[in-house]
């Protein structure tokens, strides 16, 4: 298929409805509010279901109903919508039901603002809801990642029986950029429903999925049953892209949209003689740990760039274990740091690591 | 239109009211530059918005894969109103293009360090019949005078991309192209 100029938040709904969802539950909020607006388009041309919820509690436990039933479903929302959203995401975690989640961050805390922003960090790595589990996390850097990793979403999520969190941010969300959609996929026929889903029981023995366990040793074998399975994932699932590291003795660290602008100081820091490379985690749980500690041998400082005030840092830290120095440079509340402001803290460390 | 071996990159901002058209002859850019197997990026400054409002967006038209899709000092901007004068005439890289909308906006740039274009976009689309063409105008002349796009390449863009709702309109949008293109040749 030839390449379209496609607006991250089309491509997102589009790339879903190409991998074959058969139901969208969600409620709008800026700067995401064009995926409910393509997909209430689409699905109901295909057959398939839209639903626009009274608010993201309820749009949420939908996602978690269909889920249970066997049906490829999705919800996307941003920031504060996603909050709403946690109680949800341990019921599934726990339920053990694949879903698609997709946060298109914006601008925190509270209400905020709508411009982009990588705030959600904590939030989408380290604690998703209450309890002990994680989802897949995964950032796109650009429209053309954006759809290929929302296929992917459903598949993992489908593999492990988890939830898959795609996060953007606005500003993904809002440009336009050529892509390529993956061919249409048939949505699954009914009596192809998972073996674990609730599809009526007839001539079989009833299934249940619950995420109530009374009793602490009954509820620690469910725990014991989704540690393995997240170590699995970690095992198998992490994915990450690199930019002239081969010979890099300074790094940078970032994700998401000041990731790809990462790639841009880096071709600057070349320019001007600096050995500079660029590791862009794509999952960020899990977490390119093991890279990074290779590359942490290698090099005489990392720099973490966000758009917050210094969350994957931490992670940046526990990965390199004192190997190297590790800075962070940030900006917050919907300010997207630039090449011009990036490069002279490279250079800082730099002379720092001397 | 691109002598071999030399390298394209260019960082475009396109600003003025909420209605003059910025974002749509952005993605006009956008649409040509994709036809030319290029890479762009198009990314509008997005937030509450109104008719009369702040409508801007950025374009990196480029040969490699684009990192950053926006900049703070553009290699080239067209200026639709004063706001956007008093915003972006400072921020054009040196060497660069500021295309002014004229009509709308009486100051002269001091800077000798840029090529500034002068079009009186919003009369000229007015004399045309339609002062919403003034972004075309002002976009022919923007293309003209990169030299990274040929104008066709807009023009088929229009065929393709114009709405509906104006397409009564295309002809017209390639004779303002055409009439803006004037006022960026050398």
């Amino acid at each position: 298929m030839a390449k379209e100029l496609w607006e991250g938040n089309a491509a997102l709904a589009e790339a879903a409805i190409r991998a074959g969802v058969e139901a969208f539950f969600g409620y709008p909020i800026t700067p995401q509010t064009e995926v409910l607006e393509h997909f209430s388009k689409r699905m109901p041309e295909l057959g398939r279901v839209f639903l626009q919820a009274e608010s993201e509690v309820a749009a949420i436990n939908m996602v978690y109903g269909a889920a249970c039933a066997g049906a490829r479903v999705m919800t996307s929302s941003s920031s504060p919508g996603v909050s709403l959203m946690q109680e949800g995401f341990s019921y599934i975690a726990c339920s053990e039901v694949p879903a698609v989640v997709t946060n298109i961050m914006r601008g925190g805390p509270g209400l905020g603002n709508v411009q982009p922003a990588q705030g959600d960090y904590f939030q989408a790595v380290k604690s998703a809801g209450h309890g002990d589990f994680h989802m897949i996390v995964l950032a796109p850097a650009n429209v053309q990642e954006l759809i290929d990793l929302t296929v992917l979403a459903f598949d993992l999520a489908e593999k492990y029986r988890t939830l898959a969190m795609i996060v953007a941010d606005g500003s993904i969300g809002q440009m336009m950029e050529p892509a390529e959609m993956p061919p249409m996929r048939p949505v699954r026929p009914p009596e192809e429903r998972p073996d674990w889903a609730l599809t009526g029981a007839k001539g079989r023995d009833p299934n249940i999925i619950t995420s109530l366990y009374l009793g602490a040793e009954n509820l620690e074998r469910v725990n014991l049953r989704l540690q393995a399975k997240l170590k699995k994932i970690a095992a198998n699932e992490v994915r990450w892209k690199e930019y002239s590291t081969e010979d890099a003795d300074l790094l940078l660290v970032a994700y998401g949209t000041v990731g790809r602008i990462c790639q841009t100081v880096v071709r600057e820091a070349r320019r001007a003689g600096m050995k500079v490379g660029l590791l862009r985690p794509i999952t960020l749980w899990p977490f390119p740990s093991k890279r990074i500690a290779e590359l942490a041998e290698q090099v005489r400082g990392i720099l973490t760039v966000e758009m917050n005030a210094g969350q994957m840092v931490e992670d940046v830290r526990l990965a390199v274990e004192g190997r190297c120095t590790v800075r962070f440079y940030g900006r917050m509340g919907g300010v997207i740091p630039l090449p011009d402001e990036i490069l002279p803290e490279l250079e800082k460390l730099d002379a720092e690591c001397r | 239109m691109q002598e071999a071996g030399r390298k394209i990159q260019e960082e475009i901002i396109i600003s003025g009211f909420g209605g003059q058209g910025a974002l749509f002859a952005g993605q006009l850019l956008a649409y040509a530059a994709m036809d030319q197997d290029l890479h762009v990026t198009w990314i509008p400054s997005y937030g509450p918005e109104m008719r009369g409002g702040k409508a801007r967006c950025t374009v990196v038209i480029s040969d490699e894969e684009i990192g950053s899709p926006l900049v703070r000092r553009p290699s080239a901007a067209i200026v639709l109103n004063i706001p956007s004068m008093e915003a972006f005439e400072p921020a054009v890289k040196p060497g660069g293009v500021l295309v002014v909308n004229s009509s709308l906006i009486p100051q002269k740039s001091e800077r000798d360090d840029i090529r500034v274009i002068y079009v009186p976009a919003s009369d000229i689309a007015s004399d045309m019949g339609n002062i919403r063409l003034a972004n075309v105008v002002c976009l022919g002349a923007l293309v003209q005078a990169l030299g990274v796009l040929p104008l066709e390449a807009i023009e088929k863009a229009l065929d393709e991309h114009l709405p509906e709702r104006h397409r009564e309109l295309l002809e017209l949008n390639k004779e303002a192209l055409r009439r803006g293109a004037e006022y960026g040749e050398r």
